[in-house]
Parts: C-alpha cells; sequence; structure tokens
C-alpha cells in the first residue's frame, strides 16, 4: 500500500479524497453505505451567517453526462451548525471542513470569526463562486479585486488554514487565484459549478425556476481539468481539484494537472460508496506506477 | 432502517399496458431483502444509456419476503424509465433503498387513493394495512377502465373503488364516471384515515375537497405521497423541496409522505 496521505497548508489528510459541499450534506446521511472516518475530509453543505431559504422548485435538470441545480444555499446558518450539526460531526477521525458563503463581506467575516472557534474544524473552505444567489456568491469570486477584499477581511479573523474555492465562470482563473493567493488564501479549491442553464421546449419554459444554475457531473471534468492545470502553473499555494469526479482515474487525472486533494461531488449522488472506490483506486493506481507515495503524482503531468 | 445499495436480478419484466410495466426483482447474490416501509421508494441506477446521469425513483409496489422478491410499478415516462422497460429476466439492476419515511400505519378504515402509476405504493400500503388488522378500500382513478393493471392483487387486499374518466366500467366492482373526487362513497364519516399517491392535480383536488371534514383535525389523517424531481434521494442536495408550514423540506427524506395539512397547497 502506498502513502495516501497529502497536505494542505499544514491540514494532515490521512488520504486526498474529500467530498464537495452541497453533495455530501453532513457526512451522516451516508453512514450507511461507507465508513466516514476513511475519508480524507468532508465539506459539509455551504453555510452563511443567516438561515437561507433557498431558491424556489423545480431546482434539478439533468443533463447529458450532468445537472444542473438552482438550490441557492439552502441551509440554517452558521450557529446552528455550531450547536445542532458540530456536536454530533467533532468526534469523527477524519477532517471535517465547513464552507463558508455569504452576500457580504461582512457576514464572511462574522462567520469566519465564529468558525473560528470551533476546534475540530482544522480549516474553512471560503465559497466566493456560488452561482445560485442573487447578492454575494459568485460576484465575489468572478472579479480580482472584489475576491482579494473578502480573502484578507476573513484571513484577518481567521487563524487556521483557509481554502478559497473559486468559480470557473470567468475569464481567467489563474488571474483570481493570484489574486486571492496575494491576499493570503493557503490553498484554492476548483472548480465551482459552471453557469449553465436547461430549455423546456414543449412548455416553451426554463427548466429551473432561476432560469439559469450550475452544472455539475462527468460532463464538467475537461472543464476542471483546464481550470487546474492552469492556476497550478499561476501559483504556489496547494490545490484541492473538484468538478465532475466520477471515478479513481479522474481523480488521478486532476492531481496529475496538479490536485493535491481532490472532492467528489455529483458522484455520490448515483453511488454513495463512490469514495471508497476512489481511495481504493487511487493506491492501485499508485501500486501499479510503482509509487511510494501520492505526492508523486500532484502536477506529475509530462507535457 | 438501514439503507443499502444492491445488484437486483430481474426476475420477470411484465408489460401490462402500452405505459406501465411491472418489474420482479431478487437480490443478485441471494441475499435477503432489507426492510422497507409501505410507502418508501429505490433509486435504480440506469446503465447504458447515455441521455440519462441520475438514478430515477421508483416507489415500492410490492416485497414478497417469502419469495425474496420486490416489484417496482414502472410507467414509461421518458429516458430512464423506457430504458428500464428494455430490462430482461437476468438482467442486473443496481438499486439504493429503502429511502423516504413512508406511510403511517393506522388502525380502522383505511382509504388508500390512487391515479395512475400512483396506485403503486398502495398494494404495498394495503398489504401491510390489512396484516395489522386494519379494513382496506381502494379508490382508484384512471381515464379508461383498459388502464386498470393488477386489479386482482388489489382486491385480494380491500374493496376495490373505481372512477374513469371516460365512464367505462370494470364488471363486478363499483366504478363511476369522474374523478376520484366524484366517487359517491368518498364522504365524510366513512374513513379513519386516507392515504394518497398519484398525479399532483389529483391529490390537490381530494385534499380541497376534504379540507373541511371535521376528521382532518386528527393528525395524519390525509397523507399524500410526492415525486418531486430528485438527484441523491439522500437529502442532500435539497434540488427536491416542497413549500410546507416549516420552510422548504426534501419529499426524498423528509416524505415523500407528507400529512396533506403540512403542504402549502
Amino acid at each position: 500500500m502506498a502513502d495516501l496521505k497529502t497536505n494542505i497548508a499544514g491540514v494532515e489528510f490521512k488520504n486526498p479524497v474529500l467530498t464537495a459541499s452541497g453533495t455530501f450534506g453532513y457526512g451522516v446521511e451516508f453512514a450507511d453505505f461507507i465508513d466516514l472516518n476513511r475519508l480524507g475530509g468532508f465539506i459539509v453543505k455551504g453555510t452563511t451567517l443567516h438561515a437561507r431559504e433557498g431558491n424556489a422548485y423545480p431546482r434539478l435538470a439533468e443533463t447529458p453526462s450532468g445537472m444542473i441545480n438552482a438550490v441557492g444555499l439552502q441551509n440554517k446558518g452558521v450557529q446552528y451548525f455550531i450547536d445542532h450539526i458540530y456536536p454530533k460531526l467533532k468526534d469523527y477521525d477524519t477532517n471535517v471542513i465547513v464552507n463558508l458563503s455569504g452576500s457580504c463581506v461582512d457576514d464572511y467575516v462574522t462567520g469566519a470569526e465564529m468558525l473560528n472557534q470551533l476546534d475540530k474544524i482544522p480549516c474553512i473552505e471560503l465559497n466566493i463562486s456560488c452561482p445560485n444567489v442573487k447578492a454575494g456568491g459568485m460576484g465575489f469570486g468572478t472579479q480580482p479585486k472584489m475576491a482579494e477584499e473578502v480573502v484578507s477581511k476573513v484571513r484577518s479573523v481567521y487563524n487556521k488554514p483557509l481554502i478559497v474555492k473559486l468559480t470557473p465562470n470567468v475569464t481567467s482563473i489563474a488571474e483570481i487565484a493570484k489574486a486571492v493567493e496575494a491576499a493570503g488564501a493557503d490553498s484554492v479549491s476548483l472548480i465551482n459549478t459552471v453557469l449553465a442553464m436547461a430549455v423546456d421546449a414543449e412548455k416553451q419554459r426554463p427548466v429551473l425556476s432561476t432560469v439559469t444554475g450550475g452544472m455539475s457531473g462527468a460532463a464538467v471534468k475537461p472543464i476542471a481539468l483546464r481550470c487546474v492545470w492552469q492556476v497550478y502553473n499561476a501559483v504556489q499555494i496547494p490545490i484541492v481539484g473538484l468538478g465532475g469526479i466520477m471515478n479513481a482515474t479522474d481523480a488521478i487525472e486532476m492531481m496529475l494537472c496538479g490536485a493535491r486533494a481532490i472532492e467528489v461531488g455529483t458522484a455520490n449522488f448515483i453511488d454513495p460508496t463512490v469514495t471508497m472506490k476512489i481511495i481504493d483506486g487511487i493506491d492501485d493506481y499508485l501500486e501499479r506506477h510503482g509509487c511510494k507515495s501520492v505526492s508523486e503524482i500532484v502536477g506529475a503531468l509530462k507535457i | 432502517m438501514k439503507k443499502n445499495m444492491t445488484d437486483f436480478r430481474v426476475v420477470e419484466n411484465l408489460s401490462l399496458t402500452d405505459r406501465l410495466f411491472l418489474l420482479k426483482l431478487t437480490p443478485a447474490d441471494g441475499s435477503p431483502i432489507g426492510d422497507t416501509r409501505p410507502g418508501q421508494f429505490v433509486e435504480v441506477r440506469v446503465d447504458n444509456e447515455p441521455k440519462v446521469f441520475l438514478r430515477r425513483p421508483i416507489s415500492i409496489h410490492r416485497v414478497l419476503k417469502a419469495k425474496n422478491e420486490m416489484w417496482l410499478l414502472v410507467q414509461k415516462a421518458g429516458n430512464g424509465t423506457n430504458r428500464l422497460a428494455t430490462l430482461k429476466s437476468g438482467d442486473l439492476l443496481n438499486v439504493v433503498y429503502p429511502l423516504g419515511n413512508g406511510y403511517t400505519l393506522t388502525d380502522g378504515h383505511v382509504l388508500l387513493v390512487g391515479g395512475g402509476v400512483g396506485i403503486a405504493p398502495l398494494l404495498e400500503t394495503g398489504a401491510v394495512l390489512k396484516a395489522n388488522g386494519a379494513q382496506v378500500t381502494y379508490l382508484l382513478g384512471t381515464r379508461s377502465a383498459r388502464d386498470l393493471v393488477e386489479l386482482e392483487q388489489y382486491r385480494e387486499v380491500g374493496e376495490v373503488l373505481v372512477t374513469t374518466e371516460d365512464g367505462s366500467t370494470v364488471e363486478g366492482l363499483d366504478c363511476q364516471k369522474g374523478f376520484v373526487t366524484n366517487h359517491s362513497r368518498l364522504r365524510s364519516g366513512a374513513f379513519d384515515a386516507i392515504r394518497v399517491c398519484g398525479p399532483g392535480p389529483m391529490m390537490k383536488a381530494l385534499a380541497k375537497t376534504i379540507a373541511d371534514w371535521p376528521e382532518m383535525q386528527k393528525p395524519h389523517y390525509c397523507e399524500v405521497s410526492l415525486e418531486n424531481k430528485m438527484a441523491c434521494g439522500l437529502g442532500v442536495c435539497l434540488c427536491c423541496v416542497e413549500n410546507t408550514q416549516s420552510g422548504h423540506r426534501c419529499v426524498c427524506s423528509d416524505g415523500p409522505v407528507f400529512d396533506v395539512k403540512e403542504l402549502k397547497w
């Protein structure tokens, strides 16, 4: 067995397989299917300072090899997480990461301050890339100046490693990555969903209540690989890669492009045990290729 | 009730009408089918169909422990279910189950109202209610008598009342023209509980018809099963939400069965 351990900004992960926010609930929903403690970590549902009801139904459109969602960050808020969810999660033997989103800079800052006090949360993922909220969300992640502002302000109140989640819906994701690196981010995760749309031709209406939504699933992997590769060549901080990872081969492709860890998202809907198969598959791959450690394949793409 | 993902083998795929088919499944490795509750559902993986990415939620129609079979009554409604219709005996079907909450089981005289393929979960529900000592009456609404399937199965469980939109009848059954809300046996005082599954407009019309009945004051007097478009089936993606008195709730994990008074209809 190869050494699967990986390290993101000082946080050690027993393997590089995490789960993506919004696709894994609070982890417990998958406890019947897998041993959560085998995961490198899991990232809980996108959380905002105040509770949000999310967008109206319908929120889902299936597409060839993918899906578009328009959930809109439905969640019960940071305080609810601290009071009701955190106590159930803190004893897991894996890294539990909170995905924090906001509609204004102050909300991000206050939320980060509150989460900073949770001993068993080793780092947070700052979501500046949700395409499904009217105010804020992706707005912070599409302009370098705004990304820099929110990251530096959160940086000043949050003492632990800060992963910043980026949107692919920009002209140059490398520019955004450089801006958040300069503002003090310890790591970037990418990609969030791809802005997309589905139409019902018979009804002559959009499928989603919000007209546009965020696309995920196998179909977005080539975009994610391109983004990870571009960012890997632009910044020094470690990258967490995600977007369309359905199996171990997809995960390895992402790591070859420069991701030091990966997140599995939509694939959890189709196979709730897929994360375990990916961990085993990475191990098999490393053995076949004579690698002693998973770190040997990070950015090892031969050009 | 532990959820699991299991490969089932197709024992038989019976075409019942041009749109409805019955899949009889058994675990491929011979292991016993896990516990389920009436009104719960499964999510099946649709293989070899490039247009389909997500699993498809299907009601549990019947569980026969003695035969170790689970039955799914499915309606061809799109790429996923059309593909499932082509399954043959011996084919494998990957199933995640049991999902959702299921109906509240009660004593007394229970009316089970079904429309279209919504009759699917009511066979198992009626069978379990009857085994628990309840009296079961079915009220099945359909466009035409020829669309009624598996009547003998339902008649084994309880009396079957029918409404048909075209006025066609079935010999030996109390068959009336119109919608389920028009049937003369549907009236206040006749039943101790009502359990419904069918098209949204049918369920909403029924809810409106009985809204003023005094028995509606009882908790869980009338429960309906919803089929909002869903992805995960596990309550994590939050796509299938329904507007309820307590905000957006997931049909897959908080439902699919809701007390009708909980819904903002």
